[in-house]
């Protein structure tokens, strides 16, 4: 469904910051795929969802959806079909309009027609938000005339979680949606996650600091570093791994990648 | 007292707070709402009262409302284009985009600094008209007309900020990543926030320009600032409720801020210190939340010290 194929970005390019994001990354997801991506900091996880979500085009490469070619399609024309959850709860929410209209934004995916612009939020829709508020179990649907910047962290992304999800999107991004959350809220957060994921079937990639998550979760586990895929453990072999097994596998091609990437340093220096 | 604050006086300034409100609610739109800082206020003002005045002096004064607000959209459409598709700093669009319609306004008004409407109707001639002879009713209409402009105004914005389009236009302004995670544009919500926010200025400008019998060049100078000035007296009263009340708020400022200066007049200070006056208004107004905040931290660590 989703296929990255050798996607390259340098940052800063011709400049002492210049930085390779992402390498000749390679990745394929089939429908319904859960994959955790774990991988130390600047390992490209990051980007390559700021790739896959449009921020930025990629220097070389190609981003397929469903078989079609997206790699240059504008970011605000993919979000209809990508959801996407940030670590920061304040992000995804506008904090001075209410819930309900909240809702109503990122309902707007679900209105493809040009002449739905001057339309309001009908009485149908109000219903439908309710519903899908009571799903959360927060007490968020009583109170949907108050602002979303009243609610709490946990509360708001929980909401943000809905609002990706409303309308079901092809693939859903999930950058450390829980890290920021005290750990009772996160584990909430967590479980709507999962159960959303799981009666829409919605294939989803989600990064993730925590091992026990990385191999607990989803169906995939893959493992980043220096801007490529290293590992991808799926099936049999992941259902047999310890988080030991992955810490070792883990140090072992980080520091593979690391010795590359010194010599490649080193032979550019002396051009 | 009553010598003090005569009808006359009460009228004029609910009069200009009507019409300079539409310019306070611009900003409204532009400021408040998109959170950009559309410096192209004091142009747009005068260009809406240059189209205002040409087209009442060719017979038409109700067309002339729309041909200024037309205007208003062709001048904050450039301000958005300049700044969402070609990347250009928001304050410095707006800027720049002034600086180029002094010279248009000068040009629609065939290259002199003042226009006189006199001798032709003017919207408040006609709706004054409509009860020939009647003293009270040739004194107050102009203030009747404006209250009925503004409230379609008021209604339309309101309703226009409830559709999709409006609340697209909110979170731009107050989420931008949450826009992008939309399949909202942000550069088109902009680009049409901006040119809703102008037409507004270009209607006041108009209004203000048959209202004076007049146009001139200068008009605008500061015109910002004095907006600024009302939309944040404004907010004050309703900032943390609904839409509605929001807009009330705005055009409740505007007039108290026109209030305000009648009064000065009264009290004979010139009108060149006005300007000033606006400018430390404003600029009271914006430090405010720091002084505060940085009394409230003197007070904590006193507190700590002596405790």
């Amino acid at each position: 469904m989703l296929e990255l194929i050798n996607l390259s970005k340098t940052f800063h390019a011709g400049t002492v910051n210049e930085k390779r994001a992402l390498n000749h990354l390679n990745l394929k997801m089939e429908d319904g795929d859960f994959a955790t991506i774990v991988g130390s900091n600047g390992a490209g996880k990051s980007t390559m969802f700021n790739a896959i979500a449009g921020t930025f085009y990629p220097d070389e490469g190609s981003i397929l959806m469903d078989g079609r070619d997206i790699t240059f399609v504008k970011e605000h024309r993919r979000s209809v079909y990508i959801g996407r959850l940030f670590q920061d709860p304040l992000m995804g929410t506008a904090p001075h309009m209410t819930i309900e209209e909240n809702l109503a934004i990122a309902y707007l995916r679900a209105s493809t027609q040009q002449h739905a612009y001057f339309s309001r939020i009908s009485r149908k829709e109000k219903e439908l938000f309710r519903e899908q508020l009571a799903m959360l179990d927060m007490g968020l649907e009583d109170r949907m005339k108050n602002p979303v910047g009243l609610l709490s962290g946990g509360q708001r992304q929980a909401l943000t979680l809905l609002m990706a999800t409303m309308v079901t999107p092809k693939i859903l991004l999930l950058d450390e949606h829980t890290a920021a959350l005290d750990p009772g809220t996160a584990a909430k957060v967590l479980e709507l996650t999962k159960q959303i994921v799981k009666e829409r079937n919605i294939t989803c990639l989600m990064v993730t600091h925590n091992m026990n998550q990385a191999l607990e979760l989803g169906n995939r586990t893959i493992m980043m570093s220096d801007g490529g895929i290293a590992l991808d453990i799926k099936g049999k072999e992941r259902e047999g791994m310890t988080v030991e097994d992955l810490l070792q596998q883990f140090a072992k091609k980080a520091g593979e990648a690391f010795n590359n990437d010194r010599i490649l340093l080193s032979t550019e220096e002396e051009k | 007292m009553s010598a003090f604050l005569t009808a006359g006086i009460v009228r004029t300034a609910l009069e200009l707070g009507l019409i300079y409100s539409l310019v306070a609610l611009s900003l409204f739109i532009s400021y408040s709402i998109l959170n950009i800082c559309d410096l192209s206020t004091d142009g747009c003002y005068t260009l809406g009262c240059a189209v205002g005045a040409v087209v009442t002096i060719a017979g038409h004064p109700i067309l002339a409302i729309f041909a200024a607000m037309a205007a208003g959209v062709c001048s904050g459409f450039i301000v958005a284009i300049l700044q969402t598709k070609l990347g250009v700093e928001s304050i410095l669009a707006g800027i720049i985009v002034n600086t180029g319609l002094y010279t248009i306004n000068l040009a629609v008004m065939g290259f002199k600094s003042n226009l006189s409407v006199f001798g032709s109707d003017t919207i408040y001639d006609l709706f004054g008209n409509i009860i020939p002879g009647n003293k009270a009713w040739a004194s107050w209409s102009p203030l009747l007309l404006l209250a009925i402009i503004l409230c379609i105004v008021c209604v339309v914005i309101y309703l226009f900020l409830g559709t999709r389009l409006g609340l697209s236009i909110r979170a731009t302004g107050d989420s931008p990543a949450m826009v992008r995670a939309s399949s909202i544009n942000p550069a088109f919500t902009i680009i049409v926030g901006l040119c809703v926010s102008n037409s507004l200025t270009g209607m006041a400008g108009c209004l203000i320009g048959q209202f004076n019998g007049s146009s001139d060049i200068n008009l605008g100078t500061g015109m910002v600032t004095v907006a600024l000035a009302s939309l944040i007296i404004g907010e004050m009263f309703f900032q943390h409720r609904g839409m509605a009340l929001r807009i009330v708020g705005v055009i409740f400022g505007s007039v108290l801020y026109r209030f305000a200066m009648s009064l000065a007049l009264r009290l004979n200070i010139p009108t060149e210190a006005f300007k000033l006056v606006s400018a430390l208004i404003v600029a009271i107004a914006l430090t405010t939340p720091q002084v505060r905040k940085l009394v409230s931290l003197h007070r904590q660590k006193r507190k700590q010290m002596l405790g």
